[in-house]
């Protein structure tokens, strides 16, 4: 063919992790820090509901926004946990995963040459689908003297009279930090005042390990501008079911329908029944799970200690975010290095934006045998770097 | 702490004074003393292993034993129950609501030692009315673990 693909797409960078994947991909027995999923299965009451639901035939679409009862659970889930209350009839959209809910967000809200605001290091959809969308990625480069929270005064700085949307990634993949309700009491002003949309991506939400987590939506002002973006991939070990929702005003919801609609029809439906008893019963599986996990981060954050890299304390998802700079590699030389060297695999924190450079993003969705066996090695690894100098 | 101290030992009896410090987000003194009372106090009762005798060349019959029995006035079930839990082949003696009275867990070398305790030693206790001999065939999942399964993550290496 003659004709050139797509300039918009073929503009778009090859994700950084997609690149290490290949790199991975060639060796063998690699004991891998890289998942961004949970490494337990769905809980069996749930994958029973699912495997009930295939028995009973009930293999059709559904409802273009999902399942009545499901968007019925949901509006109670959210109101359980935070106190919001969103109408299951037009509040709510059942989505395929958490990253449909973004991409369609996104289309819905913003017009050409639109600026959306990402903070990073965030998750690595953010910009593509902001471009995709034809709007403008505006980077905030997020510091780790902050914790990686968003202050007031970074926002304030990067809105013009261009600005659209705001995206808020936390708790947050790869960091690890959480905005707590006070930290998001002091954006919301910033973000009324300016009159700018939210897209909250709360897919961790149910990961915390500071209290409670809190949805920005809950703010007085703020749900009429929020766009909540969360999905069963994390707290119910959900990932291969792909399923996510949003909630958001009806004017936005409405729009999102249509895109959903057009390209999608509806999320699957054994997944929906599956998740209809994920939120009924699944309260207690998520309390495991995060018990688990929050030992592994207590351990992690103890051999970073014990092997002297910094690592702030990260309070939320299931990533620690160690800081690598003082071996004057770049994180994906340090990444390949620890590959090749001690065949571990790590995600260099430069594929989560510019200022994740000099960082590792370490998973501990694992077992702790695997997470001891890793840290001796990367034990074994710094030790070697650091006799070397 | 308590709860989620018992939790982890009752998966890891191994598990190191350090690592559960570290895990629990606490100190080894503050672990080691919290355990000692837990003994103390009769709440961890033993340091056992979960052992699945069937891949090894050690022959062993289980056996789960439904007893009827009579009760005895001022004491109930405890005074039977005691004679039965005595006898060290005899691994559990529970007291079940139902068709029955006692669950008793027998394990021997064969059979035929199961056959003889019931005959001998159970049936004939003063206050047994009878017994009904169930012989495990097979065990898919112990103490909460599924006995012949290895985990393997079927994970991609990487993902976002």
């Amino acid at each position: 063919m003659t004709k050139k693909l797509s300039e918009k797409v073929l503009n778009i960078k090859l994700s950084g992790i997609r690149k290490f994947f290949d790199l991975v991909s060639e060796r063998e027995d690699v004991i891998s820090l890289g998942v961004g999923e949970p490494d337990f299965e769905t809980p069996w009451h749930i994958r029973d509901e699912g495997i009930y639901a295939l028995e009973g035939g009930r293999t059709f679409y559904t409802s273009n926004s999902g399942l009545k009862s499901l968007r019925v659970e949901i509006s109670n889930y959210i109101k359980r946990t935070q106190n919001i209350l969103y109408n299951p009839a037009n509040e709510i959209i059942v989505t395929v995963g958490g990253s449909e809910a973004i991409d369609i967000g996104l289309r819905a809200l913003v017009n050409d040459g639109d600026e959306v605001i990402i903070p990073q290091p965030s998750y690595v959809s953010y910009e593509p689908c902001t471009s995709l969308a034809n709007a403008k990625p505006v980077i905030i480069d997020l510091k780790p003297e902050n914790d990686f929270k968003l202050t007031p005064d970074e926002l304030e700085q990067a809105i013009t009279d261009k600005t659209k949307v705001l995206i808020l990634p936390y708790p947050n993949n790869p960091t690890g930090a959480i905005m707590n309700k006070k930290d998001l009491e002091k954006i919301a002003p910033i973000i009324q005042k300016h009159d700018i949309y939210v897209m909250s991506d709360e897919i961790y939400s149910e990961l915390t390990y500071d209290g409670k987590h809190t949805s920005i939506s809950s703010l007085s002002g703020m749900k009429e501008r929020t766009i909540l973006i969360n999905g069963f991939s994390k707290a119910y070990a959900m990932t291969g079911w792909r399923l996510g929702y949003a909630c958001a005003p009806n004017e936005i919801i409405k729009q999102m329908l249509k895109i959903h609609q057009y390209a999608i029809m509806c999320a699957p439906s054994t997944s929906q029944y599956a998740a209809v008893e994920a939120l009924k019963n699944g309260d207690k599986d998520i309390e495991e799970m995060r018990k688990s996990y929050n030992q592994r981060r207590r351990f992690l954050i103890d051999s970073f200690k014990k092997m002297n890299i910094p690592c702030f304390e990260p309070f939320g998802a299931f990533y620690v975010f160690p800081c690598i700079k003082e071996f004057a590699l770049t994180s994906e030389e340090f990444a390949t290095k620890f590959l090749n060297e001690q065949n571990v695999a790590a995600i260099p924190g430069s594929a989560f934006g510019r200022s994740g450079e000099g960082y590792l993003r370490i998973s501990y969705a694992y077992s702790l045998d695997n997470l001891k066996k890793a840290m001796e090695r990367l034990n074994k690894f710094v030790t070697d770097l650091r006799n070397n100098k | 702490m308590r709860e989620e101290l018992l939790s982890l030992i009752e998966k890891n009896s191994r598990i190191g004074l350090d690592e559960l410090a570290v895990l629990l987000g606490t100190n080894e003194s503050e672990v080691l003393k919290e355990l000692e009372t837990l003994e103390k106090e009769n709440i961890i009762c033993g340091y056992h292993t979960l052992i699945d005798w069937e891949k090894t060349s050690i022959e062993k019959v289980t056996a789960l034993i439904e007893v009827r029995v009579t009760p005895q006035r001022g004491q109930g079930f405890d005074k039977i129950a005691q004679r039965i839990y005595n006898y060290p082949e005899v691994k559990a003696v529970y007291l079940i609501s139902g068709g029955f009275d006692l669950l008793v867990i027998l394990e021997e070398k064969s059979l035929r030692e199961i056959a003889n305790f019931v005959s001998d030693k159970l049936s004939t206790l003063e206050s047994v009315l009878s017994t009904g001999t169930h012989f495990i065939l097979k065990k898919y999942k112990d103490f909460g673990t599924i006995l012949d399964k290895k985990h393997e993550d079927e994970r991609e290496i990487i993902s976002p």
